[in-house]
C-alpha cells in the first residue's frame, strides 16, 4: 500500500476513540466506513489520504476499498470545502423552478465554479441532486440545512451573510447552521442535541395530511386491507 | 509418503440434482450454475468471470433462465435440487445481444482498442462478434475517462474497462497487493490505483497480474524493446521456467520469430505457481536481448599485462581522491565496455580453448589439485552445474568447486544436514494454506519471492496465522497477524525464548520428542537460561509478544516456519538455522501437511546447483566427499580417480589466492567482485591470480581481471532442467539461438574437458540427464520425458503419475538413526558491533525489481525503469538527526571502504538501522561489507555491520521525482 500522508499521534489517538465507538454501533466492522469517512472529514474539511489511511487503517480494508467509496458518495470531498458548502439543486423540478438561475447566479456573484471554494475559504458551490424537498422548489442547502424557495436574490444575500459572518437561520430545522466541520461530526453520529429545533416539517408538505384530517380520512388497516376490484388490475406481470 | 494431492476428507459430499438444457446433471452442492454447465460441455459466455478468482456476477452476460422473475447470473448461483435451467433461450440471447450492445457502445473503435491491436483477444469483441453486433460509432458518447501511461510496462485505457473487476480480484485476492480499487460513480467510475493515483506512482509492483485478468483492452502490456504485442496465433509459444528466483514459476515465452525477439510472456498452470509471476518474471527478459551481449572469445592482450582492474571504478580510484566519487559512472551502473574492451581481442574458439586448457593444465601440473579452483553458479541448469563440478573433479582432482549458495544458505543446508540429514526443504511454499500458524523470518518474501508471498497472503486470509519475525518492516509486515521487529543478530535469543516458554506451558509434542528427536534434554537445558524477559532485553522485543507467540505456536495443530537470507547469512547463520528446526522439532512440526521447514531458495536454481555437486563438501546428491564410499561410487561412475579431501569454498579460495594456494580459476557465471563480502580484499585476490577464465554473457566486474573472457549463453538460449525451491525439477527451454559466435555452456564445458583429456562425449542436456539421474537416489525416476509441462517434485516414486512428494519425513528423518538431531544454541552478538565512530547497523539485500549483481535486472527496460538508483534506506528520525533528506546524497562508511548513494527515508527501517540492496555496482554496498563467516557454514555475515553515514554536502543530487521501492 502507498505510505500517503498520516494524521499527526495526537489527533489519530483521538480519532481512534471516535472510531471505536462507531464501530462498535455495527455487528460489521466494515459497515462503520461511511460514520468513519464523515469523521474525518469532519476533523479536515475533506476525506485526505491520511484520512483514507485512517479509515483503511481501523477497519481493515485496503486504500483502495476505502477511496472507492470515498469518491463514489459526492458527499465526500476530496478537496478541501468552504466553512458554508453551498448546495443548489439543479434536478428537474427545481431546475424549471428557478434553481439553474440560482446556480448561475451564485457561481458569478461568487467567482467560482462548480465544486469550488472561493477565496477566503467561507463558501463553497455545488449543483445538488434532489433532497427530497420538491414542494419547496426551489431549494439551496447549507451544511446539509434547507433554505426553501429561494430566489437568486435571497441567495446571494444567504451567500453574502454567510461570508461575513452573520446568523442564518434555515427555513426548517435548527436555529442556525454549524459549520462544515460539524455538520461532518453530526453526520458520524456524534450528536449535537439539536435536533428538536425548529419545525421538521411545514407548508405544501402536509397540505395533503390536513386534508385528509379535516375529510376523516385515514390509512387501510394493513391487517385487514380491502380486496382489490378484479377488473381494473393494469399492467401487470413483469418478467 | 504423502503425496501432492492430498485427499479431500472422507466427509459425505452433498450432491444436487438438476437440468441443464434438458440434460440431467448431478453435482456436488455449492457448484455454480455456470460451473456445471461447463463441465457438462456447456459454454455459458461471461466477461466478469474467470475460473481463477471468485465470482461476482457483475456483468449479467453469463444469465440463464431458471423459470424464476429474472435472470439469475449463473456464475455465482448455485446449482439448486430440482433446477430447470435453459441457457440460451431467446429471451436470454436478447438480453445479451442488448447487453453486449450497451457495453460496446463506450468501447474505443476496434481499430483503435488497444487489445484488438495487439493480442486480439478483446472478450467482449468476441462476444459481440458472436452476436452479430458492429461497433456503435453514431452514437453520443460521454466525455471519456483517459488513459494512464505512467507505468513503463502496463497502459491503461478506461474507455475500454467494462468495470468487471477482475483486475480488482487479481489484485487483491490473487497477489493480494491490494492496489486495485474503483473510484466515482455512474458514467464516470474507472478502476483506480490506491487513491485514484496514476499507476505509475501507485503502491502498484507491476506484477502484471491485473493485466492477464483483463477482458477487455483497459489494461494491456506495452511492447518492450520495440518488439510489437501481436496475436498468440503468429507468434511462436515456448513453454519454459522463468530464470529468477527459486520460487521458478512456469511461464510462455511468446516469441516474434521475424523481428527475433520477445513479444510478451505469460505465466503458466503449474501446482506451484499457479500461473502467476511477478515483474521480474513477466517483463524482466529482454537483458538477454542486450546489444551488450559477449559474441566472441577474448584474450587479454599481452600490453594489459601485469593484470588488474581496467575500469576506473574497479581500479576504485576514485577513492583516492574523496568527493569526486561517483564521476564517470554510467547511468545504469554496467561495466564501461569502452574502458575494458581495448584491453582485450577477439580470438577463435579454438584459440580461446586452447590456451585455457593449456593454462590450467599447467597449473594443475606444477601446483597439483590446491592451485585450481572453479567457481559455478547458481543461475546454471542441473546438467552443466553436475558437469561443471565432474570437469574441476576429474581434470584437476581437486573439490575446490563452490557456487553462490556459499553466499544464501550454506548455513541453513549445514543445519539441515546435521539436524534432518537434507539440505531440501521439508515442505513445498504452497502446503502454508495447511498451515494454522506460518512463521516468515529473514525474508522480505514479497520482494524476493514474490510469487511464494502471494500464496503467503492468501493462506492469512483464509485463516493460517502469520508470524512475522524481521529486523525490518518488509511490506510481509502489513499481511502478519503479529509483527516482530527485532533487533539485527539476535535471532537465537528470540527463538530460544520462544522455546523457553513453549516448554514452560507445556506445550511441546511429547510423543514427536521420544519417537524422532534426540538431544531435547541439551535443548531444553539450553533454552531454560532465556526467560522471555531475557530474551526481550537481547532482541528488543516485548516479553509479552514474545510469550504470545510462543502460545500460539505451541497451540497450534500445524505449524511451519519460511526463512530466508536474514537467518543463514550471519556468523551465527548455522545457530539461528538450527534454532528453527528445533522450533519445529519440539512441536511436532514437521512430517505432516503444513507443518515444516523450508528456506526459501534464492537463486533459480540453486537447490539444483548444489544437488548436482556444486559444492567442496559434496558430491552429486549430497554424498559426502570425504566419505570413502561415496568416493568410490563416483570413481566408478567417472572412471577416474578423486581427491579425497573435501575442498574450499567460495571464501575460503579467495583466502588461499591471497596465500599462494590456488593460482588458476574457472568461473561460470559468477561475478564474486560484486557478490562477495569485503570488496578490496576480492580484488587484490584476482588480481594475484595466473590465469583465470570466465564464462559469462556480459563483461563482468570479475572479467575485468581475466586472461580469457568466453562468451556463454543465456537461461533463453538453452536446454536444461532447473530445480526450485521445492524440489520441483522442471524443463527450461531454448528459446534463441546463441548470439553471434557464443554458445552453450555445457559444450563449453565439454570442450575445455576434452582439451584436458577426458573422453567426453554428450549429444545434448538430456544425456548428462540421464548419466546423473542412476548417481542422484533423490532424483531417481525422473527423466526429460516424464517431466512434462509441470515439473516434477522429487523425491518421486511414480512421475508418470503424481506430482511428487510435498511432505518429506513423514515417518522418519534423513539422518542415519532416522532421528532428528536437536541442537541447542547461545546467542552470540554480531561480529562488528556499532561503535562510536560507525554507530549504525548495516543491513544489506534485495529489491523486488532487481537480482544479485544486476547484470540482468539493470539491463531489464522494466525494472531498471522502475529501480534505476542506488539507495539507502534510513529511519526518518535518524533522518532528522543526521541531516539527510530524501534523494539526497550520503556517504555510507564502514571500517573497509565507502560508497555515496541516494537517501530513502523509509518508515521501513528500525531506528538505528539502514539498508542497502547489493545490486548497484555504482555503489556496492558489498564495499562495506564483513567478511567474517560462519564456522559451520562458512557464509558471510552479510547481514550485519558497523557504518556510520553522513550527508555529502558537495555534492547535488541529481535525483529527479520520486523513486520505486
Amino acid at each position: 500500500m502507498s505510505r500517503t500522508g498520516t494524521f499527526p499521534e495526537e489527533v489519530e489517538a483521538r480519532l481512534a476513540l471516535d472510531a471505536k465507538e462507531i464501530i462498535a454501533r455495527y455487528p460489521h466492522s466494515r459497515s462503520a466506513l461511511l460514520p468513519l469517512l464523515h469523521l474525518v472529514q469532519a476533523e479536515e474539511g475533506y476525506v485526505s489520504s491520511a484520512g483514507i489511511a485512517f479509515c483503511a487503517e481501523q477497519l481493515d480494508l485496503t486504500k483502495a476499498e476505502v477511496t472507492a467509496v470515498a469518491t463514489f458518495y459526492t458527499m465526500y470531498k476530496r478537496r478541501p470545502a468552504g466553512q458554508y458548502h453551498v448546495g443548489v439543486c439543479t434536478n428537474t423540478l427545481c431546475a424549471v423552478m428557478g434553481g439553474d438561475e440560482i446556480f448561475e447566479s451564485l457561481k458569478e456573484h461568487l467567482g467560482v465554479g462548480n465544486d469550488e471554494v472561493t477565496e477566503d475559504g467561507k463558501v463553497s458551490l455545488e449543483h445538488v441532486e434532489c433532497n427530497a424537498a420538491c414542494d419547496f422548489a426551489p431549494v439551496v442547502m447549507v451544511n446539509w440545512e434547507f433554505f426553501d424557495n429561494q430566489t437568486p436574490e435571497s441567495a446571494k444575500q444567504l451567500v453574502d451573510d454567510l461570508r461575513l459572518g452573520k446568523d442564518v437561520k434555515p427555513s426548517r430545522g435548527p436555529e442556525s447552521v454549524c459549520t462544515w466541520k460539524q455538520a461532518a461530526r453530526l453526520l458520524a453520529g456524534f450528536a449535537d442535541d439539536r435536533a428538536t429545533e425548529g419545525p421538521q416539517a411545514a407548508g405544501p408538505s402536509l397540505v395533503g395530511l390536513e386534508l385528509a384530517r379535516k375529510r376523516g380520512w385515514a390509512a387501510p388497516d394493513p391487517d385487514n386491507l380491502p380486496t382489490a376490484p378484479a377488473a381494473d388490475e393494469g399492467e401487470g406481470g413483469t418478467k | 509418503m504423502t503425496q501432492t494431492n492430498h485427499a479431500p476428507a472422507d466427509t459425505e459430499q452433498r450432491t444436487v440434482s438438476l437440468t441443464i438444457d434438458g440434460r440431467e446433471l448431478t453435482v456436488p452442492e455449492g457448484t455454480t450454475i455456470w460451473q456445471a454447465a461447463k463441465e457438462a460441455g456447456i459454454e455459458i459466455p461471461a466477461l466478469c468471470h474467470d475460473e481463477r478468482y471468485d465470482p461476482v456476477g457483475v456483468c449479467r452476460m453469463c444469465v440463464v433462465d431458471t423459470g424464476g422473475r429474472t435472470f439469475p447470473a449463473s456464475c455465482i448461483r448455485p446449482c439448486e435440487s430440482g433446477m430447470e435451467v435453459a441457457t440460451s433461450t431467446p429471451e436470454v440471447e436478447r438480453s445479451r445481444a442488448v447487453l453486449t450492445e450497451l457495453l460496446l457502445a463506450d468501447q474505443p473503435p476496434r481499430e483503435e482498442d488497444p487489445k484488438q491491436t495487439t493480442t486480439a483477444d478483446n472478450e467482449l469483441i468476441e462476444v459481440a462478434d458472436n452476436y452479430d453486433i458492429a461497433t456503435i460509432d453514431d452514437l453520443f458518447k460521454g466525455p471519456g475517462r483517459g488513459t494512464d501511461t505512467s507505468n513503463p510496462v502496463i497502459a491503461v485505457d478506461h474507455d475500454s474497462c467494462i468495470l468487471c473487476d477482475r483486475c480488482v480480484r487479481a489484485c487483491d485476492d490473487v497477489q493480494g497487493n491490494d492496489v486495485i480499487g474503483r473510484s466515482g460513480k455512474g458514467y464516470s467510475t474507472r478502476i483506480a490505483f490506491d487513491l485514484n493515483d496514476p499507476m505509475g506512482e501507485s503502491s502498484c509492483v507491476t506484477c502484471g497480474e491485473c493485466v492477464s485478468a483483463c477482458p477487455t483492452g483497459a489494461l494491456t502490456n506495452k511492447p518492450i524493446n520495440n518488439i510489437p504485442i501481436r496475436p498468440r496465433s503468429e507468434l511462436d509459444a515456448v513453454d519454459t521456467v522463468c530464470p529468477y528466483c527459486g520460487v521458478g514459476c512456469a511461464l510462455t515465452y511468446y516469441v516474434d520469430r521475424e523481428r527475433g525477439g520477445i513479444s510478451f510472456a505469460e505465466g503458466r498452470n503449474q501446482p506451484g505457481n499457479q500461473g502467476r509471476l511477478c515483474v521480474k518474471g513477466r517483463y524482466g527478459w529482454d537483458y538477454a536481448a542486450s546489444p551488450q551481449r559477449l559474441t566472441a572469445p577474448l584474450i587479454r592482450v599481452d600490453s594489459s599485462y601485469p593484470k588488474g582492474p581496467l575500469s576506473a571504478d574497479v581500479k576504485d580510484e576514485a577513492q583516492q581522491s574523496n568527493g569526486k566519487r561517483g564521476r564517470g559512472r554510467k547511468p545504469g551502473g554496467l561495466v564501461p565496455y569502452e574502458e575494458v574492451l581495448p584491453h582485450f581481442r577477439e580470438a577463435t574458439w579454438d584459440e580461446a580453448l586452447d590456451l585455457v586448457a593449456r593454462r590450467l593444465g599447467g597449473i594443475f601440473a606444477e601446483s597439483g589439485p590446491e592451485g585450481i579452483a572453479g567457481f559455478g553458479s547458481a543461475k546454471c541448469s542441473n546438467e552443466e552445474a553436475y558437469l561443471f563440478q565432474k570437469l574441476i573433479r576429474t581434470a584437476f582432482r581437486t573439490n575446490n568447486v563452490d557456487h553462490c549458495t556459499r553466499l544464501c544458505h550454506a548455513s541453513s543446508v549445514a543445519a539441515l544436514f546435521e539436524g534432518v540429514g537434507s539440505g531440501a526443504v521439508s515442505t513445498t511454499y504452497g502446503d502454508i494454506t495447511n498451515a494454522d500458524v506460518a512463521i516468515i523470518t529473514g525474508s522480505n518474501a514479497t520482494a524476493n519471492h514474490p510469487v511464494a508471498s502471494s500464496f503467503f497472503k492468501q493462506a492469512r486470509r483464509n485463516g493460517t496465522k502469520i508470524i512475522y519475525v524481521d529486523p525490518r518492516s518488509g511490506t510481509v509486515a502489513d499481511h502478519a497477524d503479529i509483527f516482530c521487529q527485532l533487533k539485527p543478530g539476535t535471532d537465537v535469543a528470540l527463538y530460544n525464548g520462544i522455546m523457553h516458554e513453549v516448554i514452560r506451558l507445556g506445550l511441546v509434542d511429547r510423543d514427536f520428542l521420544a519417537s524422532r528427536t534426540t538431544n531435547y534434554e541439551e535443548l531444553a537445558r539450553t533454552v531454560e537460561a532465556y526467560p522471555p524477559e531475557l530474551a526481550a532485553q537481547i532482541t528488543g522485543v516485548d516479553a509479552d509478544t514474545i510469550r504470545e507467540i510462543a502460545r500460539l505456536w505451541g497451540e497450534a495443530n500445524a505449524g511451519v516456519i519460511y526463512w530466508g537470507m536474514g537467518i543463514s547469512q550471519h556468523t551465527t547463520g548455522t545457530d539461528n538455522a538450527r534454532c528453527l528446526i528445533a522450533m519445529c522439532s519440539i512441536t511436532g512440526n514437521v512430517g505432516r501437511p503444513g507443518t515444516g521447514l523450508h528456506p526459501l531458495r534464492g537463486q533459480n536454481n540453486v537447490q539444483g546447483a548444489s544437488d548436482a555437486g556444486l559444492i567442496p563438501m559434496f558430491y552429486p546428491n549430497y554424498q559426502s566427499a570425504g566419505d570413502e564410499k561415496a568416493r568410490v561410487l563416483f570413481e566408478e561412475a567417472w572412471g577416474t580417480e578423486l581427491n579425497p579431501e573435501k575442498g574450499l569454498t567460495v571464501t575460503e579460495i579467495i583466502k588461499s589466492i591471497l596465500d599462494g594456494g590456488v593460482r588458476g580459476m574457472y568461473m561460470l557465471g559468477e561475478n564474486p567482485f560484486l557478490s562477495d563480502p569485503n570488496i578490496n580484499k576480492v580484488r587484490k585476490a584476482l588480481s594475484q591470480l595466473d590465469f583465470l577464465v570466465v564464462q559469462d554473457i556480459f563483461l563482468t566486474e570479475t572479467a575485468e581481471f581475466a586472461d580469457v573472457i568466453l562468451p556463454a549463453s543465456s537461461y533463453l538460449e538453452k536446454d536444461g532442467t532447473y530445480t526450485n525451491t521445492d524440489r520441483r525439477v522442471q524443463r527450461g527451454r531454448k528459446v534463441f539461438d546463441p548470439p553471434g559466435d557464443a554458445r552453450v555452456d555445457w559444450e563449453i564445458v565439454q570442450e575445455i574437458a576434452q582439451r584436458l583429456g577426458l573422453d567426453w562425449n554428450y549429444r545434448s542436456p538430456q544425456e548428462v540427464f540421464d548419466e546423473m539421474v542412476p548417481l542422484m537416489p533423490d532424483y531417481a525416476n525422473l527423466s526429460y520425458d516424464n517431466l512434462g509441462s509441470e515439473g516434477k517434485l522429487y523425491p518421486n516414486p511414480d512421475p508418470e503419475h503424481t506430482d511428487g512428494t510435498v511432505v518429506l519425513f513423514d515417518d522418519r528423518f534423513n539422518t542415519a538413526d532416522g532421528l532428528a538431531h536437536l541442537v541447542p544454541a547461545e546467542w552470540l552478538p554480531g561480529k562488528e558491533l556499532p561503535s562510536e565512530e560507525y554507530p549504525y547497523v548495516l543491513n544489506t539485500g534485495r529489491l523486488l525489481e532487481h537480482w544479485h549483481t544486476g547484470s540482468m535486472t539493470r539491463r531489464s527496460f522494466a525494472l531498471d525503469s522502475i529501480a534505476p538508483r542506488a539507495e539507502a534506506y534510513v529511519h526518518p528520525e535518524d533522518a532528522d538527526e543526521l541531516g539527510l533528506k530524501d534523494g539526497e546524497l550520503a556517504r555510507v562508511t564502514s571500517r573497509r571502504g565507502e560508497i555515496v548513494l541516494n537517501v530513502k527515508i523509509s518508515h521501513r527501517e528500525a531506528r538505528g538501522n539502514i539498508f542497502i540492496p547489493f545490486h548497484f555496482r555504482e555503489a556496492a554496498a558489498n564495499l562495506l561489507t564483513i567478511d567474517e563467516i560462519d564456522p559451520m557454514g562458512k557464509i558471510p555475515e552479510f547481514k550485519f555491520c558497523a557504518v556510520r553515514i553522513a550527508p555529502v554536502a558537495d555534492r547535488v543530487s541529481t535525483t529527479v521525482g520520486g523513486s520505486a521501492s
